[in-house]
């Protein structure tokens, strides 16, 4: 079966997860056509590249067992390679292959440097390495003024082809002008597939089977003989990778970048609610977690406002549930996945068959 | 922590373990350094005088933190939590005293900042005793799930300080009299960094004889170095935890009225921070060693103020260039624990 081995083997395995990915696979391919609107557009593209990026949080945290929070600093750093380089080079296709590759060659090499640093030593101490190196680099980007913009973030023209003002054909189709908006959000999608696809292949491949087996028990899987260090490290190595391509479709996408579209905190705690709300170890749970929490994210406060107008009066109440404080919120949900079911909604759904 | 036993006066017979005297010095060698660079002697002691209360105020926050990790192999991502959380009372608290707070009186002054950091200390204490229970209790001994929940734990507490107080900055003025600094010699020194290193030792001094001279200290010392063997013995290392954990986010949030004081505003976000400082200084200190993490404060903190004035720039980056450069002289930080 072609489809069988498109997903490299490793199918949902359940009806409802199936159900729900196929609608939200379709959503996102027809979204354009389905959702009209610059907002719901907006949406759609962050979806596509937050799957991507939580995909390779999972890599890291979900197959290897690894708890990083300097994936935001690969995210940063792809969006900046791509922002810099526009910027510098000027509109064109070469200037947006030079900014991914001196990105990439950069998150290799730190991930590299970082995994070697601190990857013998315990989850713990590696989390805890990451965290200040990752503060510590997003001062660095926005002391940086001349090269990145500082805390203004750099502004930029993208290739022709993706302006909104290129046009593909006089008249719209199905009611939608083809416009260069439409066609970059049909290079992130397609984009979004292939690394999905890719990575999907990573962790069904001999290959990610030592990762598990390292994130299960890392001493069984040394005394097997594999080397742990160089297993980990080479994973940590892929994500930030992963991370960084993510980060170059973020930049395109919003022809934009500063530090707090990409390099924020913020940022690296969303990945992480959104990893374990999804299931972690599942690839799948990537999809889901993305796309439950960024339409919360975007659509959860009109609710919350409404809920919150509807308590007025009571004390506290309009506090709890004031649009801001949705994080409140997706907070405790993420506490109690972490208890109830570890193995986010994919790992709950495929339980019960 | 391993100079107490040796000092303790009825241990004296038992075999004593060699004081390692060298991390003791860098702090004053790095204050020597700086000297010469800085050139002017005035400057350099306002300096370090700011880089001791900067230090003091870290290591008033980190050392529990360093206990608990320790103790029970549990580390409290969510520990800025309890700073913020001191820091807002101590608003709260001092803005409900502004006749004492604003009167020229030390006395008076005094008077309104004692209550506020025991009401913050308490607090802060409480809510520990409470996070504890629902947040680390569940994931003992599974760091994964512990650094995320406590990480979640600072997600929500973060979000329900700001249901409370509000999402804004908040000044927190410092009361009369601690304003404006005293001139010891040409040196100009700012009161407020004076009362901090004195609240800063008095902590210190405290902590170091609790640890050194009592029995629960000697429990908490030996349950660092080997857990298994204090429970054999009967003692039940679980309370001990509870205990250290619940003074751990009362000195926390002490810390955190004095971090407030220090920036003269308060700000949701800062207790993760202040989170990213504390967690250099104990990986510095060595994980769970108590006079590692004095030191590594003290270091921390008259770095970032020597750098601040000589280069900048590099200030910024001063913390990590010292982990980097401590973890490559000792991997494991300046007072390695002996289990790990």
């Amino acid at each position: 079966m072609t489809f069988n081995r498109m997903l490299s083997g490793d199918l949902p395995r359940n009806r409802i997860l199936t159900a729900l990915l196929i609608a939200i696979v379709a959503g996102l391919a027809l979204a354009p056509f389905l959702f009209p609107g610059a907002k719901a557009l907006n949406v759609a593209a962050k979806i596509c590249i937050f799957i991507v990026l939580v995909a390779s949080f999972d890599l890291l945290l979900g197959y290897t067992g690894i708890v990083s929070f300097a994936h935001t600093m690969f995210f940063g750093i792809g969006a900046y390679g791509v922002a810099i380089a526009l910027t510098r080079l000027g509109p064109s296709w070469a200037a947006v292959g030079a900014g991914i590759a001196a990105a990439l060659a950069l998150s290799f090499g730190l991930s590299f440097l970082i995994g070697l640093f601190s990857l013998r030593v315990k989850a713990i101490f590696y989390a805890m390495i990451t965290l200040a190196v990752a503060s510590a680099f997003q001062t660095f980007a926005s002391q940086l003024s001349e090269i990145t913009g500082g805390e203004d973030g750099l502004n930029f023209k993208v290739p022709e082809m993706l302006t909104p003002g290129f046009s593909l054909a006089e008249q719209p189709f199905l009611g939608v002008s083809l416009d260069g908006k439409l066609i970059s959000y049909y290079l992130l999608f397609a984009v979004t597939v292939a690394l999905f696809l890719l990575m999907l292949r990573i962790v069904n491949s001999p290959f990610g089977r030592v990762l598990q087996a390292i994130r299960e028990n890392d001493f069984r899987a040394e005394a097997l003989g594999y080397r742990t260090v160089v297993y980990r490290t080479f994973s940590n190595v892929l994500s930030a990778g992963f991370a960084t391509l993510a980060g170059a479709l973020l930049a395109l996408w919003l022809r934009y970048n500063g530090p707090d579209t990409s390099l924020s905190f913020e940022i690296m705690i969303d990945i992480l609610l959104m990893v374990v709300i999804g299931g972690m170890g599942t690839m799948y749970g990537a999809v889901l977690g993305a796309t439950l929490f960024i339409v919360a994210q975007n659509y959860l406060q009109d609710l919350m406002k409404f809920a919150s107008d509807a308590a007025a009066g009571i004390p506290l109440l309009p506090d709890l549930v004031h649009p801001d404080r949705w994080l409140l919120w997706l907070g405790i949900l993420f506490i109690l996945s972490v208890y109830r079911f570890p193995t986010g909604i994919v790992g709950k759904l495929r339980a019960r068959k | 922590m391993n100079v107490s036993a040796a000092t303790a006066p009825d241990l004296d017979a038992l075999p004593t373990v060699k004081l390692d005297r060298l991390p003791l010095l860098l702090v004053p060698a790095l204050a020597l350094v700086a000297l010469p660079l800085i050139g002017s002697p005035s400057t350099w002691v306002t300096l370090t005088v700011a880089g001791l209360a900067m230090g003091m105020i870290i290591f008033i926050i980190a050392s529990g933190l360093t206990l608990v990790f320790g103790l029970m192999d549990v580390l409290n991502f969510g520990h800025g939590v309890f700073i913020t959380l001191g820091a807002y009372l101590a608003v709260s608290a001092l803005g409900a005293m502004t006749g004492w707070t604003a009167s020229e009186s030390l006395f008076l002054n005094l008077l309104a900042v004692l209550p506020a950091m025991l009401l913050a200390m308490a607090v802060a204490g409480g809510v520990g005793f409470a996070f504890e229970r629902v947040i680390i209790r569940p994931v003992y001994g599974q760091h994964l799930k512990q650094i995320m929940i406590t990480m979640g734990g600072m997600i929500v507490g973060e979000e329900l300080i700001k249901v409370i107080w509000g999402p804004q900055t908040i000044p927190l003025p410092l009361p009369a009299a601690f304003r404006g600094s005293l001139l010891l010699g040409e040196a100009a020194v700012e009161k407020y960094r004076l009362i901090a290193v004195v609240i800063g030792f008095c902590v210190f001094a405290a902590m170091f004889w609790a640890l050194s001279r009592t029995k629960v200290g000697l429990l908490i010392r030996a349950g660092v170095q080997d857990r298994e063997m204090v429970e054999s013995l009967g003692y039940r290392i679980r309370k001990l935890f509870v205990g250290v954990f619940v003074a751990g986010s009362a000195l926390a949030g002490l810390g955190g009225v004095m971090w407030g004081l220090y920036q003269q505003n308060v700000t949701p976000q800062m207790g993760a921070q202040v989170n990213v400082l504390i967690f250099i200084v104990i990986i510095i200190g060595g994980l769970g060693s108590v006079g590692g993490c004095f030191i590594g404060a003290l270091l921390v903190g008259l770095l970032a103020n020597y750098t601040g004035f000589l280069a900048p720039k590099v200030a910024l980056f001063s913390n990590i260039l010292l982990m980097v450069l401590i973890l490559l002289w000792r991997p494991q930080g300046i007072y390695p624990v002996a289990k790990r």
